[in-house]
């Protein structure tokens, strides 16, 4: 039995997260087993559960237990890491992996109107001044694509002249003042010590202030759940050592993740070899995203 | 149960993805518009209360069941908004002090205990009556409401009489400051450029107590032709007073705040301009088409002096303008705000659902409910000085 069949057969069908994670990245190496393991390539046309999650997502009851008993993670001091991370626009291709890793990662709703990451495609065609800018969630491209769930930009502008044209990866700030925290109610948003602002999920009552008060429009609701939702950097992965899912997945390295407090990790390299900006500095609420390559038109 | 808050809303331009789900819907809109009706209604109330102005006497005391009954019911529409509306008392057990929704719970506990204790106060001479006068259980009910205290005397009347004048005295401030409060939690967020102002909080006070007085100009009106009772000249011309001051100082705010966005021109304010001329122009019409008649009314109300019939008439008329141009300006700011993106890119147009728990229904639903309510309590503890009720007042005392 090959290491791939053991990790299938442990993980069972519908697999975990971790599990659909792992395979993920072994698909790039080993394709064809992985799409003969769980019948789809990615996790692109995976079957749906009546509840309108995906198969690889987490379903109510294990959401449920994950919220009543959070894994113990003995080992990490969050004293000991200030998270940190950048994206380097000029290497980013849009190819969406990352949005449909955290989707599949976070048992984020699947639809076009909740998402904790996004990508925003800027085009400038010929003699404006001005960039045309949409994202995956523009009824345009999901018409193209066919489903809210098939991350995709369509082709649009084939016949135009374009000038110039980016792609920006948008996700939360976890912000040094974040306003989200600033105007939780009850405080079951907060700050942790190593960076990343979470939700108290068992806590949050649901007002959506938070919601209103993010300048990125980072936050959503999640409905079923009656909660705010929000990129935590794969708050359970970072604590066991690992990137978090769309860095993981990104085939450019377009997303860089790391430890501020290592000199050597690679955020730390990133921010320092060169010119970061971060969105919106005027708020006031310091990100700790890191940009390369912005434009004027980026918001 | 997943679409059960869900407000998908079209857009055009580029807007944030996750904006596209409209975090605050219809709900909270007559939020803020009914506790705007309860500081206003207060705010008559306390005219003769604590001024002493004479001319508010005949319905001070009705004006402070209105305020009562109003407030009963402003939390409802937050709770059916929540998520977890199980979880609402979070916030009042473990306030997080930098929210400024934190301190809702106080702020309108605190305003709810005035108003019951003024009430108390203002009417403990007519529960004495009544529980007298009245046998079986209504008797009891007026029996344990008077808490053992049947003294009336004209000493614990005169007791009675200043207690409720302090309460009503910390009442003004206590119903400025719980509305001023509600523009505070629209106007602090930078993150939207429609809420974001300085001159939110006060835009929202003045709006409030002009609408407060309208709803009492249209109630009065009504209540007294169903009573068949006199509708007294001098209370009208004094409610027109309070309603000429209100509309007058509101439109000069409200013009001014939308004066100062178009001239500092800051990035976006085209995106601004187009919300005004796109998804709230209807609002908007509203909005100041009501202002300005409401203005050139009271305005010739008072130039031509108008007395009796006429200026109950007109002012019946101003009352309802007002209640709904005030309204439609909740709905310009609640969901204009929300209808202009973030990225300043882009429009969203919000259109409210029929059915189902925050929809129009359900507005519907909360919105009768303070007037039923208030037609049991006037019922049950008669505010008109007029000699029909059991008891007399403790406010004609002095």
């Amino acid at each position: 039995m090959t290491t791939q069949d053991e990790i299938i057969e442990a993980q069972q069908v519908p697999l975990s997260r971790r599990g659909f994670l792992e395979l993920m990245g072994k698909s790039v190496a080993c394709a064809g087993v992985v799409a003969g393991a769980v019948g789809a390539g990615s996790a692109i046309g995976a079957t749906q559960s009546g509840n309108g999650k995906h198969a690889y997502q987490q379903n109510d009851q294990q959401f449920a237990e994950a919220v009543n008993d959070p894994p113990k993670i003995p080992e990490y001091n969050w004293n000991d890491h200030q998270w940190a991370m950048g994206v380097d626009t000029t290497r980013c291709i849009g190819c969406l992996r990352c949005m449909e890793a955290c989707k599949m990662e976070n048992s984020v709703q699947m639809d076009a109107n909740h998402h904790r990451t996004w990508v925003e495609r800027y085009v400038y065609l010929e003699g404006s001044d001005t960039a045309l800018v949409d994202s995956q969630a523009d009824p345009q491209n999901i018409a193209f694509a066919g489903s809210e769930t098939k991350f995709r930009f369509d082709n649009r502008y084939k016949d135009k002249k374009v000038d110039k044209a980016f792609f920006v990866a948008k996700l939360c700030n976890q912000c040094e003042h974040p306003s989200c925290v600033e105007v939780c109610p009850t405080g079951a948003t907060f700050k942790s010590k190593d960076g990343p602002v979470l939700i108290d999920t068992t806590y949050c009552i649901g007002c959506q202030y938070c919601v209103q008060a993010c300048p990125y429009g980072a936050r959503s609701f999640n409905e079923s759940r009656g909660t705010a939702e929000k990129c935590n950097w794969c708050y359970h992965r970072i604590t066991k050592g690992l990137n978090p899912a769309c860095v993981e997945v990104c085939p450019t390295g377009s997303r860089i993740f790391g430890d501020r407090n290592d000199p050597d990790s690679p955020v730390s390299v990133f921010i320092r070899n060169n010119h970061v900006q971060v969105l919106k500095p005027e708020m006031g609420n310091a990100p700790n995203v890191f940009y390369v390559g912005l434009d004027k038109e980026v918001v | 149960m997943q679409h059960v808050f869900e407000h998908v809303t079209p857009y055009i331009g580029y807007v944030y993805p996750n904006e596209t789900d409209l975090p605050w819907s219809q709900l909270i809109v007559i939020y803020p518009y009914i506790t705007g009706l309860v500081a206003g209604a207060f705010v008559v109330s306390s005219l003769d209360h604590v001024f002493n102005i004479k001319g508010f006497a005949p319905i001070s005391r009705f004006a402070l069941l209105t305020a009562l009954c109003f407030m009963i019911f402003a939390p409802s529409p937050l709770l059916f908004h929540l998520g977890q509306p199980t979880r609402a008392f979070n916030a009042v057990i473990t306030p997080h002090w930098s929210s400024a929704m934190a301190a809702f719970g106080y702020v309108a506990g605190f305003y709810l205990c005035l108003l019951v204790l003024e009430t108390w106060f203002a009417f403990r001479s007519d529960i004495v009556a009544m529980s007298k006068a009245r046998t079986g259980i209504l008797g009891k009910v007026y029996g344990w409401l008077t808490l053992g205290s049947d003294d009336v005397s004209e000493r614990a009347l005169a007791i009675d009489h200043k207690v409720a004048r302090i309460l009503s005295m910390i009442g003004i401030p206590a119903a400025c400051g719980l509305h001023g409060y509600v523009g505070f939690v629209f106007g602090s967020l930078k993150s939207r450029e429609w809420w974001s102002s300085d001159l939110m909080p006060v835009i929202f006070l003045l709006s409030a107590a002009a609408s407060g007085v309208g709803l009492l100009i249209v109630l009065y009106v009504i209540v007294s032709k169903f009573r068949k009772t006199p509708i007294i000249d001098e209370t009208m011309r004094g409610l027109l007073y309070v309603l000429f001051s209100g509309i007058a100082i509101v439109m000069v705010i409200e013009g001014l705040e939308i004066l100062e966005m178009f001239y500092k021109q800051r990035e976006g304010v085209e995106m601004v301009r187009k919300l005004i001329e796109g998804p709230i122009w209807a609002g908007m019409l509203i909005q100041w088409a009501m202002s300005v008649f409401v203005l050139v009314v009271t305005s010739a109300l008072l130039i031509f002096d108008v007395h009796g019939k006429r200026l109950v008439n007109w002012l019946f008329m101003c009352g309802l303008a007002i209640m709904l141009g005030v309204l439609a300006m909740r709905w310009n700011v609640v969901i204009g705000g929300q209808e202009l993106s973030k990225t300043m890119k882009g429009l969203l147009t919000f259109t409210p659902e029929l059915f189902g728990r925050e929809s129009l229904f359900t507005v519907l639903m909360i919105s009768i409910c303070p007037f039923l309510v208030l037609w049991g309590v006037a019922k049950f503890l008669p505010p008109w000085n007029d000699g029909t009720a059991a008891g007399n007042t403790v406010l004609d005392a002095h």
